[in-house]
């Protein structure tokens, strides 16, 4: 193995690693909460095995008691680069780092969070899949993984601005709330500008939108590479600071809110001169405040999918459905919503990742079973921009893209906003 | 000395010393690595969430159990029978005394049957999903089945042993055990300590959030 993957591979093991590695008693469970093994029965992508590299190294470098397990010869054999490159598959493809695994296990270990903490020796010994380092060199050219540049942006924005008939406010200094979003969303769905835009102006909230930090997504935090993420989350505070804004609004994006609001302060060293709320935290905060009053109800049969990050490891439970419960008439929950919600099945750059994608696709499809069992759905809530393309992909692969609606969650709101008519998709 | 007084006397002695050392060593090494402090402004308790992680994980979530039942009827069986065995036994009460001068009531002859016959069910059915289930073979290793027959050969002297009728039962019975002593802390058998360094990390991430983990 490179040195440097060595060094940072052991780097990572703090006093949590080292709990988790001792406490695993290869009992299996975590295999039953894994989308990944639940849609193809391979014991490969049982969530501990994908930890086996480190495993290695950790008791031959760091275990305690090594020294006398090693005068009997039991110490295991050093990791070569051969070994990462074996498990490459599974700590890129075939985990998302959705945490469901640690619900299901007795000794409560997070393989979430340490697979993450794997993937940065892979980045430093620069062993990833191709989609993520594309998605690296992207956003050194751009600060964006699908290269969206901030003139595309303003594109975007004076679009829905003519949509909307509002302005929407760019590089503002002093406004309260500086709101990024993802490339998806700007690309993919540019219509979210306009729902923040209604919902911002219904509300009378000070926004802005900046064309020097506008991307949320963090490549740094999926490749796992705490440098790159540290450069991208410094990019966004820099630019809030500068700004004067009290709130950094992070989008219908899972890993984008961990990024910056759990994992950021601690990239940087320091806490923030403002504080990072979630566009659902804020919705929530507005409707409670009465500031969002709704008009008529969808009244589709509609189920709300739980984004991993937000809700499982981000702790926004309650507000989606606090949300939901106002604006549609006919809500049903899935079997196991809420925290043992199951993953879309391509969160952690595996959405990035085209050598993933049969097997996000067959992973998909466990959710799709999720959804189907309730019976009727017609339209599908998703918090998620990354979960949306996914859910857009899969439906489409699964021959389901014709009957079952995927719909934003602040794109719901917009829409029934009292005596707000949402515009017409323009040619 | 008997071969029953050496196993009972001086190999115990430093059995259990290795055991104790051993354990304190392991789990002093875990907690010495340390972790940096957490920068993000929590949204709860770390501290609770450490409780709570350690409690929560005792119960296994409803939609999982559907899944895992088997494992889970073994391992309560397993777990609740040894507890019961290695505490209550009448003549584990007596060998503790001998040392601390300490006593409590003993489980009745019918109760140490029931226990051991769940402790031993438990254990055969783990064993057997261990080398039967795909993905058991697929993560399991020499420990965990050494484990498991250690402990399994443990259970079994103890019955043989229960009697008190023959030295040579007990000598059999306390060997194994000071080979399991020796053998804990250098095993995965130390997650009877760990368990509670792994559900409480994972608990105060979770509580920080405000989540129940």
């Amino acid at each position: 193995m490179t040195d440097a993957a060595l060094t940072t591979l052991l780097d990572q093991m703090d006093a949590d690693i080292a709990s988790y590695l001792e406490a695993c008693v290869h009992c299996g469970e975590c295999a039953e909460a894994c989308h990944f093994y639940l849609a193809t029965k391979d014991p490969k992508y049982t969530p501990t095995w994908k930890l086996q590299p480190l495993v290695r190294a950790y008791r031959r470098h760091k275990a305690p008691l090594r020294g006398i397990r090693g005068m009997f010869g039991l110490l295991p054999p050093e990791v070569t680069e051969d070994d990462l490159r074996d498990w490459e598959e599974l700590v890129y493809d075939s985990c998302t780092m959705c945490g469901r695994c640690t619900l299901v296990c007795p000794m409560g270990i997070d393989i979430a969070g340490t697979i993450r903490k794997m993937r940065e020796a892979y980045a430093a010994a620069d062993i990833a899949p191709d989609g993520l380092k594309q998605a690296r060199e992207n956003v050194e050219k751009t600060s964006s993984p699908m290269g969206v540049t901030a003139k595309a942006l303003l594109a975007q924005v004076r679009h829905q601005e003519e949509e909307t008939g509002l302005k929407i406010p760019v590089d503002r200094e002093g406004a309260d709330y500086m709101a990024i979003f993802s490339s998806h969303e700007i690309m993919a769905s540019p219509e979210i500008i306009g729902a923040y835009a209604r919902i911002f102006d219904r509300a009378g909230l000070s926004w802005t939108i900046s064309t020097k930090a506008y991307e949320a997504t963090n490549v740094g935090v999926q490749i796992g590479s705490a440098p790159l993420a540290k450069k991208l989350v410094r990019r966004v505070v820099d630019e809030a600071e500068r700004l004067g804004v009290k709130y950094v609004v992070s989008p219908e994006c899972g890993h984008a809110y961990g990024a910056i609001r759990w994992a950021g302060p601690n990239l940087l060293g320091r806490s923030f001169g403002f504080e990072v709320i979630h566009i659902i935290e804020l919705l929530d905060r507005l409707r409670a405040e009465g500031k969002l009053p709704v008009g008529d109800k969808d009244g589709r049969r509609m189920t709300l999918h739980d984004p991993c990050q937000i809700v499982r490891r981000g702790g926004l439970l309650k507000e989606p459905r606090n949300l939901l419960e106002g604006a549609c008439s006919n809500f049903v929950e899935m079997k196991g919503a809420g925290i043992a919600n199951l993953c879309c099945g391509g969160g952690g750059g595996v959405s990035a990742n085209p050598r993933a994608e049969e097997l996000m696709i067959a992973a998909f499809g466990e959710k799709l079973k999720q959804i189907d069992e309730i019976g009727g759905i017609e339209a599908v809530v998703v918090p998620c921009a990354n979960c949306r393309g996914v859910f857009e992909d899969g439906l489409f692969e699964h021959d389901r893209d014709e009957d079952l609606e995927v719909i934003s969650l602040g794109q719901l709101v917009a829409d029934r906003l009292a005596g707000d008519a949402p515009p017409k998709p323009s040619e | 000395m008997t071969v029953l007084q050496f196993l009972e006397g001086p190999m115990f002695y430093a059995a259990f010393a290795i055991f104790a050392v051993g354990a304190i060593w392991r789990v002093a090494g875990i907690v010495r690595l340390g972790r940096k402090p957490d920068l993000a402004p929590p949204k709860g308790s770390a501290a609770a969430g450490w409780f709570k992680g350690n409690l929560r994980h005792f119960v296994p979530r409803g939609l999982f159990a559907e899944r895992t039942w088997m494992h889970l009827l073994g391992g309560y069986a397993f777990h609740l029978g040894l507890f019961v065995l290695l505490v209550f036994a009448a003549p584990h009460i007596a060998f503790f005394e001998r040392f601390t001068g300490l006593s409590w009531t003993a489980l009745p002859r019918w109760g140490f049957i029931l226990a051991a016959e769940f402790a031993f069910a438990g254990l055969i059915v783990l064993w057997v999903r261990r080398f039967s289930d795909p993905v058991m073979r697929q993560i399991s290793d020499r420990d965990d089945h050494a484990g498991s027959w250690l402990t399994f050969l443990v259970m079994l002297t103890g019955c043989l042993a229960l009697e008190e009728a023959h030295d040579a039962l007990r000598a059999l019975h306390m060997g194994l055990v000071n080979l399991w002593l020796i053998y804990f802390p250098f095993s995965r058998l130390m997650h009877a300590f760990t368990f509670a360094l792994a559900r409480g990390a994972t608990g105060a991430v979770y509580g920080r959030k405000g989540m129940n983990p």
